[in-house]
């Protein structure tokens, strides 16, 4: 008994294991890696420069203050909420940092001097948000919560960026040459992405229900559809241009359609046949889950077919087929990406042409706001299937 | 079934090896996919080296994804490494949301063209369904064999190699299945940062409007796929036998 107890308050007055790795992992960033890189021109190998030559002390001090406080809490801090705070503050500073070291760094009016973040200040950013993952995840918020959580994280960037705090920044200076193309690059992203799940959803939720019913068309049609999937998307998106290509010389309606080899018809189509698998089978699989007791139970009280599957079997089969439709937005967010090979637009015009630049800021341009729409579009879909879940609870 | 299923997989075999090693063979195939005049297969380079590049970097990323994936795997399910398990599960989740792309667009600045690019999106895309196989794996150990060895006198060494990673092994294969199957075809994309590989196969035909090359690199690649999914499959399932005997 007596061991426990001294155990336990050992254990207490002992620093968090995870703070002290990412606090190491911190310093050695702040003191090894280069903060920032100086290119006299946006495809030039740069200059790195560490934290103490890219700042004056009268900004590095209090950046480092407010790094060392989320440090602090994060090792030896018991309470989560003031773990959150500090380590939302830290990263806060180092973007606050690097957006005035690059200020600090471009002459008044030069628009050709590139200052991007150095590897030293991504791996910070990278700490401090592990550090605000994981404090957050100890409170254990709710699907509201979470999403409350994006909505501020997401309103307090996007307000940093539209103030110009991070003009000077080399991707910034990326988006002010592409600034008339970005928005409606991002739009056609979203149209590609979003467009080809809905004619997934409205074709696979009644097959879905096909291969549930119907055993033996089951797994014939998984496995087509696996095949598919196998399939690497460059290949599909190019292979699929000459059919089009040849209905849109055939058929004047479908060219009056705007359907062509090149562009958003292939793109259009090789997304909707990736995202047929994972709905189709989670619906099947969601569906096959739905206790026989309900439905028994809904047939005695005289419901008809119909009326089952509306009000019992697809509301109980409703977070598989989230779920799959989950998997098939983050995959068809990604792979819109390379829809930009054959011309379809979107993010990865960008990527691509960065790529071939060598214009490591313009593949940033287009791959940042991906990863960010794929991830906020994952916590949303979390968020949906968990309220549902707990309604159900 | 199981054997017109063992068949076609047989048949799947024989058809892409003699199309890497003589694909002249199936020119008359190919030829109505390019009017133009020209060449209906691939001449810019030996398919077969072509495939064999695309493999050694999808095998390499692959064997350097698992044993990374494993020993975090391994480290954060001890007592010591308990404090790290949340932060890594979320982490994975998180890693999968990432496009492929977009890794392979960001390495791009760390290491240059070429090669490694390619490998570091491999590396790091596979990592996640190994470790989240792992850890769930290693969970899912039930406790009776576990009080069984311990009450033997095993130390939790002994534990982990004969009773904990024996049990596990079937769900860490199944994990480096997936992550194999997953990065055949994102290697393909690593031919736009100039990797070796059949996407070089893709690209050209892309570039050249042929569209003989794109269906040539996309089969061949495709059929590796499913190939290396069955083969592994098999090895999942003589591995699951020798453990539920031991």
């Amino acid at each position: 008994m007596n061991r426990v107890a001294t155990g336990e308050s050992r254990s207490l007055a002992r620093p968090d294991p995870l703070g002290l790795a990412l606090f190491a992992v911190g310093a050695v960033a702040l003191a090894g890696l280069p903060f920032v890189v100086f290119k006299m021109n946006r495809i030039v190998p740069g200059v790195p420069l560490d934290f103490g030559a890219a700042l004056p002390s009268r900004l590095a001090v209090p950046c480092l203050l407010v790094c060392a406080l989320s440090a602090a809490a994060a090792v030896a801090g018991r309470s989560a909420w003031l773990r959150l705070v500090t380590a939302l503050g830290g990263l806060a500073a180092v973007a606050a940092a690097a957006a005035a070291a690059a200020d600090r760094l471009t002459p008044p009016g030069n628009l050709v001097f590139r200052i991007a973040p150095g590897a030293g200040c991504w791996l910070l950013l990278a700490c401090a948000a592990l550090l605000a993952v994981d404090a957050a995840m100890q409170l254990r918020p709710g699907p509201i919560a979470r999403v409350l959580g994006l909505v501020i994280c997401l309103g307090a960037t996007g307000m940093a960026f539209s103030r110009g705090v991070f003009d000077d920044l080399s991707i910034m200076r990326e988006y002010a040459v592409h600034a008339h193309r970005f928005a409606a690059e991002a739009l056609r992203h979203l149209e590609l992405a979003f467009g080809s799940l809905a004619a997934a959803v409205a074709f696979a939720l009644p097959l879905g229900l096909m291969c549930h019913r119907l055993p033996s068309l089951r797994a014939p049609t998984l496995s087509l559809l696996n095949v598919v999937q196998t399939i690497p998307s460059i290949a599909l998106f190019g292979i699929l241009m000459a059919p089009l290509a040849a209905l849109s010389a055939a058929v004047p309606l479908a060219a009056k359609l705007g359907i062509e080899g090149i562009g958003a018809a292939p793109a259009v189509v090789a997304l909707f046949l990736y995202s047929l698998l994972p709905i189709v089978a989670n619906t099947a699989l969601g569906l096959q889950r739905v206790s026989p007791a309900a439905i028994e139970a809904a047939r005695g009280m005289g419901l008809t077919e119909g009326q089952i599957l509306r009000g019992i079997e697809l509301p109980l089969a409703l977070p598989a087929i989230l779920a799959g439709i989950r998997i098939v937005l983050i995959q068809n967010i990604g792979l819109t990406t390379i829809a930009a090979l054959i011309g379809a637009g979107g993010l990865g015009t960008f990527v691509f042409q960065g790529i071939g630049q060598t214009a490591i800021d313009l593949v940033l341009l287009g791959a940042l706001p991906t990863v960010a729409l794929a991830v906020a579009s994952g916590v949303l879909l979390d968020a949906l299937i968990e309220s549902i879940d707990r309604s159900r609870a | 079934m199981a054997r017109v299923g063992a068949a076609l997989k047989f048949a799947a075999l024989a058809a892409l090896a003699t199309f890497l090693v003589v694909p002249q063979r199936f020119a008359s195939l190919f030829a109505p996919l390019n009017p133009s005049g020209a060449p209906p297969i691939y001449d810019q380079g030996n398919l077969l080296a072509l495939a064999l590049a695309h493999l050694g970097i999808v095998c390499l990323a692959a064997v350097a994804s698992a044993v990374v994936a494993v020993t975090l795997g391994i480290l954060v399910t001890r007592d010591r490494g308990a404090r790290f398990l949340p932060l890594s599960r979320t982490l994975v989740g998180f890693g999968q949301t990432f496009p492929p792309v977009a890794v392979l667009a960001l390495a791009v600045p760390l290491v240059g063209f070429g090669e490694k690019p390619t490998l570091i999106a491999l590396f790091a895309y596979g990592l996640l369904p190994v470790f989240e196989n792992t850890v769930a794996g290693l969970k899912a150990v039930p406790a009776e064999p576990l009080d069984a060895a311990r009450g033997m006198g095993m130390s939790a060494s002994e534990r982990l190699r004969s009773v904990e990673l024996p049990l596990a092994l079937p769900m860490i294969l199944e994990g480096v299945r997936l992550s194999v199957v997953i990065n055949v075809g994102t290697a393909t994309i690593g031919s736009t940062v100039a990797a070796k590989g059949l996407g070089e196969v893709i690209i050209a035909g892309l570039l050249s409007n042929n569209d003989a090359f794109v269906l040539q690199g996309g089969l061949a690649t495709g059929l590796i796929a499913v190939l290396l999914y069955e083969a592994i499959g098999v090895l999942e399932r003589r591995v699951c036998r020798t453990s539920r005997i031991a």
